[in-house]
């Protein structure tokens, strides 16, 4: 019997090592340890015998059970095993095929460099306000101490609404100093004024008779130029980088005294004059000043005792800049091809 | 304004390159557009001497010509002018030369005869007969009377030896659109002493001016200072040479003496003069005056000009002879035959000369100085300069005296220098003294604390003006750079403002881009979408000066940018397009002078898979996106611009806050699309007072939901809206949910019927729903169904 369950036990170790599907280790366990097995088989006749050799012949049975039954578990861990690299084999992919495509939206390049110039002015406290496009007179130019006769009033320059020309387009967002000072009236004021402004400029590639300003203003007690410049400078290298090159020059604006217009360094040959820059190694950014006491008195705030700045940015010239656009037109043509690339 | 650097010469002495000398005047705030080099167009052309003249072999008209360049040998050039001869001074331009308009010579043979370069007529230089009076117009430029050396550069024999520095003038800065006004801005950036020059008139001519000439000023509101002084025996010539070259610097062409001198001055003291023939000043009286009845006068130029009645002339006794400061009359212009002249030097009221000339379309360099208001005591030393010229020039006899009327009262203005006031608005520490000297650099005296401003300085009046000038010269990019202190503010958006970042944030999340078109539309883009004539929407802002009809009024729908932008883009052979414009338009309100400007979401797009649904699913999401209020769509069969069986108006809050739908065919055809555009609008600014209430959060559901679904047979006019609101209020609160999932006519359903398959979902908070819970709902429903709508289980 001894003998018998020994070649049990190499039949079915040899023929599991064969097997090369899930049903063939099926058929060979019922072949070997099913009910009507081999082995089953064997230990049924057990019976005949004596009661020495029970239990001896019972441990070396055992033994042989646990054996195949080992060597099922292994060979059935080897199938699967082989089956799932089979699938996973099967199932690869070329992986450089393009993706299916999603359609996304895009934010027009005017106002993501809005949105940038945005966020700088909120983080220093500035708060986002918005007024009429369609003004008055008063507010576009004689409450911003412009003399009547200015030539920027001409009808060539400014679009006007009304025949007395006492309601126009806005020609700058600068209004909005004055609209500023009446809605918040005591100071401290720091606000933001983006929007869209109006000059009866014929379109060309850095022209467009509608276009975009900013414009920022801050009221306070001890406000300086040095904040002034401080604040812009801050700007600029958010802007442009923490290494641009700035410059403050004299200028005139009749609601500003001291006035400034700030330049910054050409990117492009820095400093040593290109086509970029006409051949001033200088771009031209923005103008600024400290609000003219004339301006603040028409706005009821003692110039006394306040003082503040205020600055006008084209917003379409910073976008340009910042994407390199190099033709207007194009902002407002707003072509998908145009947009998407932002 | 343009000026010479070597005119500049006479006032102060600057060595800088053109460069340095643009920065610093740009730094110090008279800022340098462009600076060109006179000599830029002409290179390698210098004076050569004929040494000898023969014929060319092969033509019988041109010569060959030895010429000494003073550069070793004597070289050969061909030339077909027959104005030269032996031992003539010319122009040679040599071999590898460059003229005016890039023009490139080079040596080469003419007719088989070497040439190594070319004889110059003065036009060749650049030059115009005003230029040179003396010069034979149709031939080589014979330079023998010119104070020239054989091999020396042209361009010093014509005082191109030049740089013309081209300012930008600021509007509060009339005194520097002179010479004089530019040389002292540069003296005082430069820190280096300026030149004054008192002209000095001999006079003394025969006769007593007021017996000759008598000045009235009717129009004393209009003419601030009249100054005049007479000149007898002219001599009408032409200018010297030094003269001519100083005016062709400034880019003016010389005329005769007389006239050349007014010129001069005009550039040197920015103070414009005119000339008059005394002949033609009838009754020796000169009047200024408005034009009144007088219709019509010829000018210098020779043409007719209209008058208006405003507009100030200079008359005779008879009629008028000069448009006053924009340009004198043709009919007492100084001739080669004038004898007694009379100089005027006069101020005018700058709006009215501006509205003169813009009205005539005549912008002249006088006019234009006396649009900024010049310094009204500039006519004295100007009229002063002038006979002086003239005595200088020996172009004729100054006559003692001057008449001077003066319609203003010069008010001296004075005021403290406040050097703390300035040091606390500009964020410095700079002393007193440094203020006054920077002050006194510009020519503007401080004494004993007070400023006295000079009468061409009108901008200075406050202390914010003064510390304008300090930080000029103390240096703007000296000023410290700080933060600023003082009370913190809280920045940030607005309501409104967040709403409109996150409805753009929703649109591109969708697949919609951003556009940005213009506020200002055509009248014609009403018909293009087919609004009504009659409808109020056609009641709007105009523009009284447009730049096109194109432009000419402000919208008042946004529909009509978003179809321009579709159109291009469709034109342009673009797919699938999806873009949205947050915009405004300008509604006109009774009572009120500036019209409302609300906000409007439009979205617009066209392409193979844009639907009805598609895009209202989009406006729905949007819509969710931005927590408005929920919304219904409405059939709206009676928008012109819509589709009128694919158009719905948008309910939200029980207002019509938009419209979305098929832009009708017809519409579509009028920008030239062809196949079906698809548009939403939203009234933005409404939808603002529309929203829902903020979210906060609901506990997940801890019992399972039963899922029922119900296939409807109706009529076919029964919209799924209305099963929809029906089945909601029949459920009660256990219905979670409802969604279409089929619609279906066919073989099985009857003609004129449709069937519609819905899925709904119920669920309970407290338990897990029985059967019975939910057959009693779906009892409920199919009830109310039947009795409301005629609806049957399928």
């Amino acid at each position: 019997m001894k003998q018998q369950l020994e070649t049990i036990r190499l039949e079915a170790l040899q023929a599991l090592d064969a097997v090369t599907n899930a049903a063939e280790l099926d058929a060979l366990r019922v072949r070997f340890l099913g009910k009507k097995g081999e082995l089953t088989a064997v230990l049924k006749s057990m019976g005949k015998l004596s009661a020495e050799e029970r239990p001896v012949m019972g441990q070396i049975a055992n033994n042989v059970r646990a054996a195949i039954e080992e060597k099922i578990e292994t060979t059935r861990a080897a199938l699967s095993a082989r089956a799932l690299e089979a699938r996973l084999k099967a199932e690869a992919i070329d992986v450089t095929i393009p993706g299916e495509p999603v359609q996304l939206g895009h934010r027009h390049p005017m106002n993501k460099a809005l949105d940038e110039a945005k966020d700088i002015f909120i983080s220093m406290g500035f708060k986002v306000l918005e007024g009429p496009e369609v003004e008055l007179a008063d507010y576009n130019f004689t409450r911003l101490n412009i003399a009547a006769n200015h030539p920027s009033r001409d009808r060539s320059d400014t679009f006007y609404v009304t025949d007395d020309e006492s309601v126009l387009l806005r020609t700058q967002t600068s209004p909005m100093q004055i609209r500023a000072m009446e809605q918040i009236k005591t100071p401290p004021i720091r606000v933001l004024a983006p929007g869209r402004v109006y000059r009866k400029d014929e379109v060309d590639a850095t022209h467009s008779p509608m276009f975009h300003q900013i414009e920022g203003l801050v009221i306070d007690k001890g406000i300086t130029m040095a904040d002034l410049k401080g604040t812009l400078e801050t700007l600029i290298k958010a802007m442009y980088g923490p290494d641009s090159v700035i410059r403050f020059r004299p200028h005139h604006f009749p609601f500003t005294e001291p006035s400034c217009e700030v330049d910054v360094q050409c990117f492009k040959c820095r400093g040593a004059g290109c086509p970029t820059c006409k051949g001033e190694g200088w771009i031209e950014l923005l103008g600024a000043g400290m609000v003219h006491p004339v301006v603040l008195e028409n706005c009821g705030i003692d110039p006394n005792v306040y003082s503040g700045f205020a600055f006008g940015i084209g917003l379409e010239r910073m976008a340009m800049r910042r994407f390199k656009i190099s033709d207007m037109r194009m902002i407002f043509e707003n072509d998908i091809r145009f947009l998407s690339q932002f | 304004m343009n000026i010479s650097r070597k005119w500049l010469r006479e006032f102060v002495d600057i060595t800088a390159t053109d460069r340095e000398y643009a920065e610093t005047m740009t730094i110090a705030g008279q800022k340098v557009e462009t600076t060109e080099r006179m000599d830029a167009e002409i290179k390698n052309v210098v004076v050569g001497k004929v040494l000898s003249m023969t014929r060319h072999e092969n033509s019988d008209h041109m010569w060959v010509c030895m010429v000494d360049v003073a550069k070793g040998a004597p070289v050969q050039i061909v030339t077909g002018a027959q104005n030269v001869s032996e031992g003539d001074l010319v122009p040679v331009a040599q071999d590898d030369s460059y003229l005016p308009g890039g023009v490139h010579i080079t040596a080469g043979k003419l007719r088989g005869v070497e040439s190594c370069g070319m004889l110059c007529s003065f036009k060749e230089l650049g030059l115009t007969q005003n230029d040179v009076p003396d010069a034979y117009e149709n031939g080589i430029w014979i330079l023998n009377d010119e104070d020239c050396a054989v091999g020396q550069d042209i361009n010093l024999v014509i005082g191109n030896d030049d740089a013309i520095v081209e300012f930008e003038i600021t509007n509060n800065r009339p005194d520097c659109y002179s010479l004089i006004g530019l040389a002292r801005e540069t003296a005082a950036a430069f820190n280096v002493p300026m030149r004054h020059h008192e002209p000095v008139v001999k006079g003394g001519a025969e006769g007593e001016l007021r017996d000759l000439l008598d000045v009235d000023v009717p129009a004393d509101d209009l003419c601030l200072r009249y100054t005049a002084r007479m000149v007898r025996n002219v001599k009408i010539a032409p200018s010297p040479k030094w003269l001519r070259q100083r005016l062709r610097s400034a880019g003016i062409r010389p005329i005769n003496n007389i006239v050349d001198i007014t010129n001069y001055v005009m550039v040197e003291y920015g103070q414009p003069m005119h000339a008059f023939d005394y002949r033609y000043v009838s009754g020796g009286k000169i009047i200024v005056r408005r034009a009144g009845e007088d219709k019509t006068l010829t000018t210098l130029d020779g043409q007719v000009r209209e008058l208006q009645p405003d507009m100030l002339v200079i008359a005779d006794e008879t009629r008028p002879v000069g448009l006053a400061g924009i340009m004198g009359g043709e009919n007492s212009e100084i001739v080669a035959d004038t004898v007694d002249v009379v100089f005027e030097s006069a101020n005018f009221n700058g709006s009215s000369i501006r509205k003169t000339a813009l009205a005539l379309g005549m912008r002249t360099d006088a006019s234009a100085k006396f649009e900024k208001d010049i310094d009204p005591m500039l006519t004295v030393p100007a009229v002063n300069r002038a006979c002086e010229l003239v005595e200088l020039l020996g172009a004729g006899e100054v006559m003692d005296g001057m008449i001077d009327i003066i319609n203003y009262v010069p008010e001296p203005y004075s005021m403290p220098l406040e050097p703390d006031r300035i040091n606390a608005l500009l964020g410095t520490d700079i002393p007193e003294a440094d203020m006054v000297e920077f002050l006194r650099r510009e020519e503007v005296p401080v004494e004993d604390g007070v400023i006295h401003v000079p009468s061409w300085r009108p901008d200075l009046r406050c202390m914010a003006d003064i510390a304008e000038e300090v930080a000029r010269f103390y240096g703007y990019n000296k000023i410290d750079t700080t933060l600023m202190r003082g009370t913190t503010t809280m920045g940030g958006y607005s309501a409104g403002q967040l709403l409109e970042n996150a409805a753009g944030a929703a649109a591109r999340s969708m697949g919609y881009s951003e556009i940005i078109t213009y506020s200002f539309v055509s009248p014609a883009s009403f018909d293009l979408v087919r609004i009504p004539a009659d409808s109020p929407l056609r009641r709007t802002v105009k523009l009284v000066n447009p730049l096109g009809e194109d432009t000419s009024i402000m919208r008042t729908v946004i529909l009509p940018s978003m179809l321009d932008i579709l159109s291009r883009n469709y034109s342009y052979k673009n797919k699938g397009v999806k873009l949205y414009e947050l915009g405004k338009i300008y509604l006109p309100v009774d009572g009120q002078t500036l019209p409302d400007e609300p906000k409007r979401l439009i979205f617009g797009t066209y392409g193979e898979n844009e639907t009805f649904f598609t895009m209202k699913g989009e406006v729905e999401a949007v819509l969710s996106l931005i927590n408005a209020k929920p919304a219904t769509f409405v059939a709206n069969t009676a928008n012109p611009s819509y589709h009128p069986g694919r158009c719905a108006d948008i309910v939200i809050g029980g207002r019509v806050l938009g419209v979305m739908g098929q832009i009708h065919p017809l519409v579509a055809q009028n920008y030239g699309i062809s196949g079906e555009v698809y548009v939403a609008e939203l009234d933005f600014t409404g939808l603002m007072s529309e929203l829902a209430e903020e979210r906060v959060f609901h506990s997940l559901p801890r019992f399972p939901a039963v899922s029922r679904d119900l296939a409807l047979v109706c009529d076919e006019a029964v919209t799924v809206g209305a099963l929809e609101a029906c089945i909601t209020k029949a459920a009660g609160p256990l219905l979670r949910s409802i969604r279409l999932f089929d619609i279906y006519r066919g073989p099985g359903i009857a003609e004129g019927k449709k069937s519609a398959a819905f899925s709904l979902e119920l669920r309970a908070d407290d338990r897990t729903l029985t059967d019975d819970d939910s057959t009693g709902v779906l009892n409920a429903v199919l009830d109310a169904l039947r009795k409301e709508l005629d609806v049957v289980l399928r």
